[in-house]
Parts: C-alpha cells; structure tokens; sequence
C-alpha cells in the first residue's frame, strides 16, 4: 500500500523529483512520512521549515496520514 | 471565468475586473503584482513561478471567504500566473468590489498579503549572476541549499 508524496521548490530540486510513492503498512504520522521520505530520497535541507498538506489541506506533524492519501510539503511560499 | 485561477497564459486584468462588476458594489479595487527588475543590489533577468495548483486555487478561495467574513458584501477574484515571467510581466492581478470604497482598499491589500502567506505558490529569481527560490517574504527568507552552482543558467 502506497502513499503519494508530493514535493516542490528547493526540496523537489534536491531529491530530483517532484513526486514520490513511499510502501507503508498500516497509518502513521506526518513526521514519520517526513522520515521516511528521507530515507528514501536523501536529506532534505530545509524540510523541517515547510508545511505539510495531507489531501490539499494544511496539517499538524502529528496529524495521521493513511494509506492512498497525497502528502505534500510546502516550503515557505513566495507567491505575489 | 472562474473567481480563482492559477494560470500559465498572460494575465488579462479586465477578466479579473469584470468577475466582481455588481450593481450593489460602489468601488473595485485592483492590485497587480509586476516582476521588478532591481532588488537592491540583485539584478532579475526573469522569474519562475511554480505552483501546487489544486491547493493553491483552494487556498484562494480561501482567502475570497476570508474577505466576505470580514467585509460582508465584497466580492473578490484573484488571478495568479506561473511559468517563466520577464521583467514587468504581471504575476497576479486582484479586484475586489464592495458597497463602498474604504472596504475595497482594505480588502485588497488584505488578499495579496494572505497570498504571500498560505498560497502555495513558488518563485525562483534567475539573476544575472545565478538563481534561487525565494521563501518566505515576510522574514525575506530563502533557502541557499540546494541550489544549482551559480551562473548556472547563464
């Protein structure tokens, strides 16, 4: 079971990919995706400032991210 | 047209204006955002701007219901572009329309300051002398690693 992480900005340029799948077992946390996606791709300077998006909405480290779900890291935005 | 966009065509500002025309509003107020040349000593050739679109349209009509909860009656319609801009390109345009003109000023200055802080939307400066994603506007903060070695793209 899969879930879809979505990366963009400085942290897509350092883990040269915009998307990565990531196999899980069973639910877990936001910052456990966080780990994970590094182990797979690499350290990800400046992660720790970006915001996380589960499903296109904004959420908590703590927050639980299931199987099938769209996890997105946001760096800090410079829109405008 | 729908009232939030991110596009990657040219920004036509009328199609913004004419999205909130309404025979109760007394004033529209535009704001539009242009790719500058000069940041202090930085000198722009042309700018990136990459977004996570879904959620950034979401985030805009987010920011329309903020603006109709705090000024009852306004209407607002926020364009913003992506892709490779050159300088004096428009980046986004706004209008607001409401009853009266007080509101409408507010207003709009109230929806480009919220873009700069939850759309997520992305801009890379091409400089004369190398690149970089810009973060965080409010404490101007960028992030150095990561970045292709300067003068890449010259």
């Amino acid at each position: 079971m899969m879930i879809n992480i979505l990366l963009f900005a400085n942290l897509a340029q350092q883990a040269k990919s915009e998307r990565v799948s990531i196999e899980v077992k069973s639910p877990l946390t936001v910052e456990e995706v966080r780990n994970l996606l590094q182990n797979e791709v690499g350290k990800l300077s400046g992660i720790e400032n970006a915001l996380v998006a589960v499903n296109e909405e904004y959420v908590d480290l703590t927050d639980q991210v299931n199987v099938g779900d769209t996890v997105a890291f946001i760096p800090p935005v410079s829109g405008g | 047209m729908k009232n939030f966009n991110i596009t990657a065509e040219p920004i036509n500002n009328q199609d913004v204006i004419d999205s909130v025309v309404h025979h109760n509003a007394g004033a529209i107020s535009v704001f539009i955002g242009t790719v500058r040349e000069m940041t202090g000593e930085k000198q722009t050739k042309f700018l990136h701007y990459e977004a996570y679109v879904p959620m950034a349209e979401k985030q805009l009509e987010k920011i329309g219901i903020e603006i109709q909860e705090k000024w009852p009656n306004a209407i607002t319609a926020i364009t913003h572009r992506i892709g490779t801009l050159q300088i004096s390109d428009i980046a986004v345009a706004i209008a607001v329309s409401t009853p009266h003109r007080h509101d409408a000023f507010q207003a709009s200055r109230y929806a480009i300051e919220r873009i700069k802080e939850i759309v997520p939307i992305w801009k890379k400066e091409h400089y004369i002398d190398g690149e970089e994603w810009i973060g965080n506007q409010q404490g101007t903060k960028s992030y150095p690693a990561g970045h292709p070695e300067e003068g890449v793209e010259r």
